[in-house]
């Protein structure tokens, strides 16, 4: 079995300590049984424990792992290590557009919030049948690319429409948490959803850039469900 | 106190409009291209017959109003995504909606006198 040296950079601030930020040349050996970014990350916390970032599942359901991978964000447990090129640095930074607490640690609290704006739970008063609300196969199947989000934010984070406006734009895992629950067929709040949207800040700040596509590692996508969701405005008042 | 208001209930119908307007230029830009190069530029006077026909003056006349909108959703969008200061913000807004019923005053004036 044969070990190989992976390089880093990896952003580094510890507000307690450093004025500011910097990038630290890092390497560490790493075996055959390495297979993801966060294996070899979980060896490097071995080496210097100071180096702080969040994981825990390790297999992509949590969310809590997500960063800035070579520039793009994406969840280290899901990112193969045969994927970078051989030689090269690893570029490591937290997510884009929210503070950071320490090293690759972000505060979330700007993205939960917006994500919690949009009540992301079903609200229907009819009293709750014995066992369960039923859905026919067809309309549950248009939750289907929805209610997979695990919340990491790597799309939020990566829409410059979020950056400039992270308080008034609910952002892309935001409006695809809110399409999953005005699709629901079971949800008796669809109008007053669509009016909480229905504002130039909170949904239109969405210019299809579709950064969110390209970065989900779940592979969903929050510019169709945006885009269902002005289609529905567009039914609703024409 | 600095809370972040938001919900002003509006957007989609701009939204709606930017993309219809798109579609009117996009036409627009087309035809009057091949007219343009099928004779149409030739001279002064053919462009001129070309310009001054009704049918030309009502999809001009329908561009400039489209240019104009356009402009306006996307230069505020800009405005909205940069310029935080809400006095500053609602100056520029109003800058650019009196400088686009300018210009578009200016283009009809243009185009009827032909």
């Amino acid at each position: 079995m044969t070990t190989r040296t992976v390089n880093f950079k990896i952003y580094r601030y510890d507000p307690d300590q450093d004025a500011k930020p910097y990038l630290q040349d890092i390497s560490v050996e790493c075996d055959p049984t390495d297979k993801k970014l966060l294996d070899v990350l979980v060896k490097l916390k071995a080496k210097d424990d100071s180096l702080s970032f969040r994981r825990s599942c390790r297999e992509g359901v949590c969310g809590s792992d997500a960063m800035n991978i070579n520039g793009k964000n994406g969840l280290a447990c899901l990112t193969d290590l045969s994927s970078f090129v051989e030689g090269k640095p690893i570029v490591l930074r937290p997510l884009p557009g929210l503070p950071v607490i320490r090293d690759l640690i972000v505060d979330m609290t700007q993205f939960f919030k917006q994500y919690h704006s949009i009540k992301p739970y079903l609200i229907n008063n009819d009293p709750p049948p014995e066992r369960e609300r039923l859905q026919s196969p067809e309309d549950r199947e248009e939750l289907n690319g929805l209610y997979e989000c695990i919340l990491c934010a790597c799309c939020t984070t990566a829409c410059p429409s979020f950056w400039w406006n992270p308080d008034k734009f609910v952002g892309p895992a935001g409006l695809l948490n809110a399409y999953r629950f005005i699709a629901d067929t079971r949800d008796q709040a669809t109008s007053e959803r669509l009016d909480d949207l229905e504002d130039p800040y909170r949904l239109f700040r969405c210019h299809t850039i579709m950064n969110c596509v390209d970065v989900c590692p779940k592979n969903l996508n929050p510019t169709k469900a945006i885009g269902k969701i002005k289609d529905m405005m567009v039914k609703r008042a024409v | 106190m600095n809370r972040i208001i938001v919900g002003a209930h509006y957007g989609l119908k701009d939204w709606l409009a930017q993309r219809i307007s798109a579609i009117v230029m996009a036409t627009y830009s087309v035809f009057i291209g091949i007219a343009l190069a099928s004779g149409g530029a030739a001279s002064y006077e053919s462009w001129r017959a070309l310009m001054s026909g009704s049918v030309t003056r009502f999809a001009t006349f329908l561009f400039i109003v489209s240019v104009c909108y356009h402009a306006w959703i996307g230069v505020r969008d800009i405005w909205m995504d940069y310029v935080n200061s809400v006095a500053v913000r609602l100056t520029l807004h109003v800058l650019t909606i009196l400088g686009l019923v300018g210009c578009a005053g200016w283009a009809v004036q243009i185009l009827w006198r032909l």
